[in-house]
């Protein structure tokens, strides 16, 4: 039985319906943050609608709190999933004093949670890749118990930063997995322009390492193989690739307009896939949603985020004097 | 009290901070088995393992890259880039990411680590072997850069960088490897903190600025001048970034007549900057115009024997700037 | 409460948008997040929704009008409510500021700083702390500037003057190996080439004896102008050919020769020498003209008594001398006995240049190459305004290096602007 399999992967009915509430949360506040964009109240919006299941499945399989992450800027879903609170991602949003990642002086989106060993990354992609392999290196080094999950775009693994760093990780067998969110798309460039490989997961097998190719649209599936993963890597194993194929349903960013290189019909043809529709139905399949409990989910989510919005709308902005510090390690920290 | 060489007294620091702190660890190409190419980490690897002097696959933006995810994780990698000249894969990290870590998560994350870099030529080396990098890291906020030029600032600064919670840049002049001999002490702990520069000569006619192999040649040219009446005031800055400001304002405040020397191209490099500080704070103690002597517009340097020594600066060229400047 | 609608800034570097079409007019009732207008930036179409339930109280921008992002747009509240009239300024970014540089304090400038030479800041800074008079201070800066040993050496008083004052004396100028006996140590060289060593002829040997003594002895000053040949060059094209004939090749040389003998005329103190009973003015123009004898060296034959000559008789003497010279045919006669030098740095290409004054004469001549710049032409416009225009002409620099205890600036300046003129008005 399905549901019986799930279970087998330490997922019970609470986590399943937990999952389930994440990915909804998740898409709520993604919308509304495009709604604030276009009506001119905030600056930037880097969306991860497509990616929720994906990215909520990954986080779950982890040991939250005791693992180590190195996210990309699409993982909005995965870092509710960490710990990350709405009205934290709004202060980042709206860049208002107090914001946790960065205190307001990164792009939204920029995640950094010390608290959940989420760590601080930028915008030229890839570079945190070397990171997350240095991280596997130095947990090897202390003989701790933690391994790392690391998520990256498709296109990004065109940087030479992303090879050298799984390169590492296969020499020295670290504990990491490397998670790759394939939405076939690095904003406007297909894949098929971006590598010459069918699957990203076809480039471990020249590095060394496993690689697997997941549906990103099934957070179960997702769950199993990121599982799968981590434990290979805390076994002293070593990396895997897992690619996972989700589906971008915005343009890139707020900044992007995707009319001139996608065609209309495949967006609305993402729509009858949405992640979020097929984990409810399959949430409903197992009897584990009723309409009583979907209602519930949508008008927590809906709350949670009036509330956020409220919230980050009446907070202060920073004082510009936060603007000089902090330079160097030592220097005065946010208040 | 012990006379050693400058790759002697760097090979000792590391060594003592590898015994002292189980978090250091040197990580870069050829630096294991072989001791480095220059030998700077010879015997190392023998006495700590493999766990902890790690030969790197040769991809200079991993080594750093890599570096940072230990850091972030709490170890004191010490990574060596071969060849300043082999940076530049590397900048994308150090600049983008090393210097920014902690200003970006608001002192949340932070970077501990020290980049050693040999630089500089004058030992045959060509275009790719030869070059200064300091320029590029000095202008970027988040960085320290270091050049010792004596064995017993080598020894103490790369101890004080390793110890250090930010990324530190750390200029090692290749040339003055064993060329450079000084005394370092064996019985004590040698600790130079990073920032103030030191008076090597002290004068009254003019005050010249140096650092790395230049530094040496800048006290032959000023015992040169001395023969003929010029009293020159001798400053190796040792740190670039922070760089003294006190140390160099006091001394033009003293001589009114400021000389840097340099090494690395004249067009903007790091002598532009302390140029300009004299300029701005100094403007009422100035005597004479400020000068820089520098290395030629050129990419540094070219291999044959008398386009090298056309390029290198010497005593002979420093006296004369310094005859020069006096003269005004 | 009425909600103000404003346009959006929808994306980094955008800063206006197009208004294209309401979708809600006045006294439309809306609801929160219902699309309310069209828009058109460079980068995305959209549609902004509502910010609030309402109705549409008041639109500030037509259809087909641009704004800046930040702009009110529209008014949506209660029916009834008051609204602004225009709509208020725009919201503008925050723009960077610029720390303004910081300036010491230099006091205010001296009257009549150009006698005293450059004034750098600290001499100007500690003037004006000690109430100095620079004029009362003497300068042995570079050009006789005042340094700032100068200046604290006079507000010491009485200090003795700077070693390096009295030119020719004392152990500074004295080359180090005679004072040391050795020369400074080198940098280690680790390739060990060996240098080559070429024996010094007589030539040599004299010449540069001659040029460290002539250094020693005279305090060198030279001033310098420029002169626009294009008389000159008229002149010799006009006489060439007339002038070979008579067995002369005219030369540019002569043209100098006869400009210098012209000023020496009338500044009799330039054709000179210094002696301790007194500066000994020579009643001869005795023009001394150098020749390259290329790896050989240099010579200075000399035209005597050129005061007498004509300028196709200088020419002829010219040409004599350089040709005996070339040859290595002058008698001691020819080369001793000059009152005054010219030489011409401009044939190997250099445009100007400061020559060793020929001991024991007060100044020596330098001629540059001759170079057509772009030079301003003063001049009048057709209703009498000054009207400047560019020309190209045919110019030279010339130097005038003298003997400062001899002359002064003054007449150095004199002497030469005689020179100038007298080429630039040729006829």
């Amino acid at each position: 039985m399905e549901a019986q399999e799930d279970l087998q992967l330490d997922l019970n009915e609470e986590s399943l319906l937990e999952m389930y509430g994440l990915i909804v949360l998740s898409r709520r506040l993604d919308e509304r943050t495009w709604v604030l964009h276009r009506q001119g109240k905030i600056a930037f919006h880097v969306s991860g609608i497509g990616h929720e299941a994906a990215q909520v499945g990954a986080a779950m399989a982890l040991r939250r709190g005791q693992d180590w992450v190195v996210p990309y800027y699409r993982d909005l879903a995965m870092m509710l999933a960490l710990g990350l609170t709405p009205k934290e991602f709004m202060l980042g949003v709206m860049g208002k004093k107090g914001e946790p990642s960065s205190g307001a002086r990164q792009m939204p989106s920029h995640w950094s949670i010390r608290r959940m060993n989420v760590v601080s990354h930028s915008s030229p992609v890839a570079t945190q890749a070397p990171h997350a392999s240095g991280i596997g290196l130095a947990i090897k080094m202390r003989g701790d118990d933690a391994i790392v999950l690391t998520s990256i775009g498709e296109g990004a693994t065109s940087q030479g930063a992303w090879y050298e760093a799984v390169n590492w990780a296969a020499i020295h067998k670290l504990p990491v997995v490397f998670m790759v969110e394939n939405n076939l798309y690095a904003i406007s460039v297909r894949q098929d322009r971006q590598m010459a490989v069918e699957h990203v997961a076809d480039k471990a097998a020249g590095l060394g390492l496993p690689g697997v190719t997941v549906d990103g649209l099934d957070a179960l599936a997702v769950h199993r193989a990121i599982a799968e993963a981590a434990a290979r890597a805390r076994a002293g194993d070593g990396p895997t690739l897992v690619e996972v194929m989700v589906q971008r349903m915005t343009p890139h960013s707020s900044d992007d307009d995707d009319r001139s290189y996608r065609p209309r019909a495949e967006l609305e043809a993402l729509k009858a896939q949405d992640p979020v529709r097929l984990q409810r139905d399959k949430l409903k399949d197992m009897g584990l949603l009723s309409e009583r409990a979907e209602t519930e989910v949508q008008e927590r989510a809906a709350a949670q985020v009036e509330e956020a919005i409220k919230f980050a709308a009446s907070a202060p902005y920073p004082e510009v004097s936060e603007a000089s510090y902090p330079v160097y390690a030592g220097d005065r920290v946010d208040g | 009290m012990a006379e050693i060489t400058l790759i002697e007294a760097l090979r000792q620091g590391m060594d003592e901070e590898l015994e002292r702190d189980e978090r250091v660890f040197i990580v870069g190409e050829d630096v294991g088995q072989r001791g480095g190419v220059f030998r700077a980490t010879e015997g190392l690897f023998e006495k700590y393992g493999e766990a902890r002097v790690i030969d790197s696959p040769l991809a200079e933006d991993s080594i750093v890259g890599i570096g940072i995810g230990t850091a972030l994780y709490g170890m004191r990698p010490i990574c060596e880039i071969q060849f300043a000249d082999f940076i530049y894969p590397a900048f994308n990290q150090i600049v983008s990411e090393a210097a920014r870590m902690c200003y970006r998560s608001a002192g949340e994350w932070t970077v501990p680590m020290v980049i050693r870099v040999p630089y500089g030529g004058g030992i045959g080396g060509g275009l790719y072997h030869s070059q200064s990098v300091e320029a590029f890291f000095t202008h970027v906020p988040g960085l320290k850069v270091v050049v010792p030029s004596t064995p017993y600032d080598a020894k103490g600064l790369i101890k004080s960088s390793v110890r250090d919670p930010g990324p530190v840049i750390f200029l090692e002049p290749k040339r003055g490897y064993r060329l450079i001999r000084g005394e370092v002490p064996e019985d004590e702990e040698v600790l130079v903190p990073i920032g103030p520069a030191r008076i090597s000569r002290t004068g009254t006619d003019l005050s010249v600025f140096a650092y790395g192999m230049m530094h040496h040649y800048c006290l032959e040219a000023a015992e040169m001048a001395a023969q003929e009446g010029i009293n020159a005031e001798v400053i190796d800055l040792r740190t670039l970034k922070p760089v003294d400001r006190e140390t160099i304002l006091a001394s033009v405040a003293k001589t009114g007549r400021a000389l840097i020397v340099h090494e690395d191209n004249l067009t903007g490099g790091y002598g532009a900057e302390i140029a300009a500080i004299l300029a701005e704070e100094a403007f009422g103690d100035l005597d004479a115009p400020v000068r820089r002597l520098a290395g030629p517009d050129v990419p540094a340097m070219p291999y044959s024997h008398p386009f090298e020594s056309w390029f290198m600066l010497d005593a002979d060229r420093i006296a004369k700037a310094i005859r020069e400047l006096a003269a005004f | 409460m009425s909600t103000e609608v404003i346009m959006p800034r929808l994306g980094e570097s955008l800063v206006e948008g197009t208004v294209t079409k309401w979708l809600r007019h006045p006294d439309d009732h809306i609801e929160e997040f219902e699309p309310l207008v069209e828009i058109n930036t460079d980068k995305v179409d959209t549609e902004v929704p509502s910010p609030a339930t309402g109705t549409v109280l008041k639109l500030y921008v037509a259809e087909g009008e641009t704004v800046r992002a930040g702009a009110l747009l529209a008014v949506i509240g209660e029916p009834g409510e008051a609204v602004p009239d225009a709509p208020p300024a725009d919201r503008e970014e925050g723009a960077t500021q610029v720390a303004p540089p910081k300036t010491a304090d230099q006091g205010t400038p001296k009257a009549g700083r150009e006698e005293l030479g450059f004034i750098s800041p600290v001499v100007s800074r500690i003037a004006a702390e000690h109430n100095v008079d620079l004029s009362q201070v003497s300068g042995t800066g570079s050009g006789g500037r005042i340094t700032k040993k100068d200046v604290l050496a006079y507000i010491e008083g009485g200090q003795a003057a700077a070693p390096w004052e009295e030119p020719g004396s004392g152990d500074l100028f004295r080359p180090t190996e005679e004072f040391f006996g050795k020369k400074p140590g080198a940098v280690p060289e680790p390739t060990g080439l060996a240098d080559t060593v070429l024996p010094l002829d007589a030539v040599r040997t004299q010449i540069a004896e001659h040029m460290v003594r002539s250094r020693r002895t005279s305090p060198h000053v030279t001033t310098l102008m420029e002169a626009d040949l294009g008389r000159v060059l008229a002149h010799r094209k006009e006489h060439k050919q007339s002038f070979a004939r008579e067995g002369a090749n005219l030369t540019l040389t002569a043209y100098f020769v006869a400009a210098a003998v012209e000023a020496l005329k009338e500044v009799p103190i330039v054709n000179s020498s210094w002696s301790e009973a007194g500066i000994v003015l020579h009643k001869a123009a005795n023009v001394g003209v150098a020749v390259s004898l290329g790896e050989a060296g240099l010579i200075v034959p000399v035209v005597k008594n050129a005061q007498q000559l004509s300028l196709q008789a200088i020419a002829k003497t010219i040409n004599n001398l350089a040709e005996r010279a070339r040859g290595h045919k002058l008698v001691p006669d020819e080369v001793q006995g000059g009152t005054f030098t010219i030489t011409n740095h401009g044939v190997t290409g250099s445009l100007f240049a400061t020559p060793i004054i020929h001991q024991p004469q007060c100044a020596i001549l330098g001629v540059g190459a001759l170079q057509k710049r772009a030079v301003v032409i003063e001049g009048l416009s057709p209703s009498g305004e000054p009207e400047d225009s560019l020309a190209i002409r045919p110019m030279v620099y010339l130097t005038l290096t003298f003997d400062h205890r001899i002359i002064d600036g003054g007449i150095g300046d004199h002497f030469l602007g005689i020179v100038v003129q007298r080429l630039q008005s040729w006829a």
